[in-house]
């Protein structure tokens, strides 16, 4: 194989380490942070405005930031997965807040007068009912992560962006593509399996 | 052994302040039959929830078993509780059999037992296990619904049924089958009821509640109820086109 080839591989992989990564441990802060909104009405303002905020950061301007702060800043892949993580935290906050809040009222209530604990209540009946929901938040967060991850070759954290930055400064239509195709391939991946897993998800 | 509930000078109030229920106080008596009846927004709903806890009083007691609610743990209560809503508020991701099995796995029954026991009530209720046991709540017609949300309900034999217009979304057939059906399984539990429908008021229950405005304005015998000359029970009377059976 030419070391070209064997060069989109090596990224691909770290692009997708960076991506899975991110996603991963934002499912497992944001899932819960989702849960606990759903349930305090008065706090899931304030929580919902600053994952919202999070998002409107541009994302080159997040990188930059995080570059100075201590221990989980500066120039490498661990700077680049912890802004994938603020970024993904939106969809999967909200969606999982808004999967819990659609819960049907009657079969919530149906639930509390069976005589579900509020703990049975959220894993027999609630969250099984969100997990559509939370699927689909998962697949906007990792469509999403896989085109922000590109730039993270900006601040040195590797993946696919290495070609798109090394394109744009030789002026190499090119390398430029061997960053983008790929990851637009990863991307339409990402979504065509989630959105399978989502559907069968919502089936009866 | 069924229950009795009692309420002592229950008021609601709602968040904003406004009173939903005005001092109400009433009884029913172990195996009785009660139905809650009146216009809507009258306060009918509110009460029957007072009884399992979905609300709470803003003033005075609630008592099942001579047990203030407010003392007693309300999980427990609802497990021996029986609650029958219009729509059958079943679980749509579970099928009919994990909707009628739900207490007796929160009971810690076998599956022997329980499976027994659903089959035996499935076939009474014309839901033969067989036909529905593996379907999914949204595969049946509304009338098959209501009849799994019974079936949810009394699979443990509740001392204590509460409906909320169980039969209030079927067709004057079916509702009328429902009816008998659920009269015939009703053992010796405590009913309350809430209805609309005076004819089905006359016929499943033995003592009636009138309600207005938040509070009750009138509480007796069945049998007393179409003579009662109240402003609003003659018209209530009046209004409803009577069945055979029961004028």
């Amino acid at each position: 194989m030419n070391p070209f080839a064997l060069e989109i591989l090596r990224t691909t992989g770290e692009h997708v380490v960076i991506v899975v990564v991110s996603v991963a441990i934002a499912a497992v802060a944001g899932i819960p942070l989702g849960i606990w909104c759903a349930r305090r009405s008065a706090a899931s303002g304030t929580v919902l405005r600053t994952v919202d905020a999070i998002q409107t950061i541009p994302s080159l301007a997040l990188f930059g930031f995080l570059i100075p702060i201590p221990f989980i800043g500066g120039i490498g892949m661990r700077t680049a997965i912890v802004a994938l993580i603020l970024y993904s935290l939106l969809p999967i906050v909200r969606n999982t807040y808004v999967g819990i809040r659609g819960v049907d009222p009657a079969v919530r209530e149906a639930g509390v007068a069976i005589g579900f604990t509020p703990r049975q209540l959220l894993m027999q009946i609630e969250l099984p009912l969100a997990t559509p929901a939370i699927i689909g938040g998962i697949r906007i967060a990792l469509v999403t992560a896989i085109g922000v991850a590109t730039i993270a070759a900006a601040i040195g954290g590797g993946g696919l962006g290495t070609f798109i930055f090394r394109g744009v400064a030789m002026v190499d239509t090119t390398l430029i593509l061997a960053g983008a195709v790929p990851a637009a391939i990863l991307a339409l991946l990402a979504d065509l399996i989630l959105t399978a897993v989502e559907r069968r998800m919502r089936e009866p | 052994m069924a229950s009795e509930v009692e309420m002592r000078n229950v008021s609601v109030a709602a968040p904003a302040g406004a009173t939903i229920l005005r001092d109400v106080s009433w009884r029913a008596a172990p195996q009785e039959s009660v139905a809650l009846i009146g216009r809507s927004g009258a306060g009918k709903t509110t009460t029957l929830r007072l009884i399992n806890g979905l609300v709470n009083p803003t003033r005075g007691q609630v008592l099942v078993d001579g047990a203030d609610l407010a003392q007693t743990d309300l999980i427990t209560l609802r497990r021996r509780t029986g609650y029958i809503i219009q729509g059958s508020g079943l679980f749509p991701h579970r099928t009919v059999y994990e909707n009628v099995a739900t207490v007796p796995r929160l009971l810690g029954w076998n599956e022997d037992k329980t499976r027994a026991a659903a089959t035996e009530l499935m076939e009474k209720l014309a839901i033969p296990f067989d036909r529905f046991a593996h379907r999914k709540p949204r595969s049946l017609s509304g009338g098959e619904q209501q009849r799994a949300g019974i079936a949810r309900a009394l699979i443990a034999n509740p001392p204590l049924l509460l409906c909320d217009e169980p039969f209030g979304a079927l067709d004057p057939i079916v509702r009328r089958e429902l009816q008998q059906a659920f009269v015939a399984l009703r053992a010796d539990a405590t009913i309350v009821f809430v209805t609309h429908d005076l004819n089905e008021a006359l016929r499943v229950a033995q003592k009636i509640v009138l309600f207005d405005g938040g509070t009750i304005v009138a509480e007796c015998a069945t049998g007393d109820f179409l003579r009662c000359d109240l402003p609003l029970a003659r018209e209530l009377v009046a209004s409803a086109t009577l069945a055979a059976d029961v004028a």
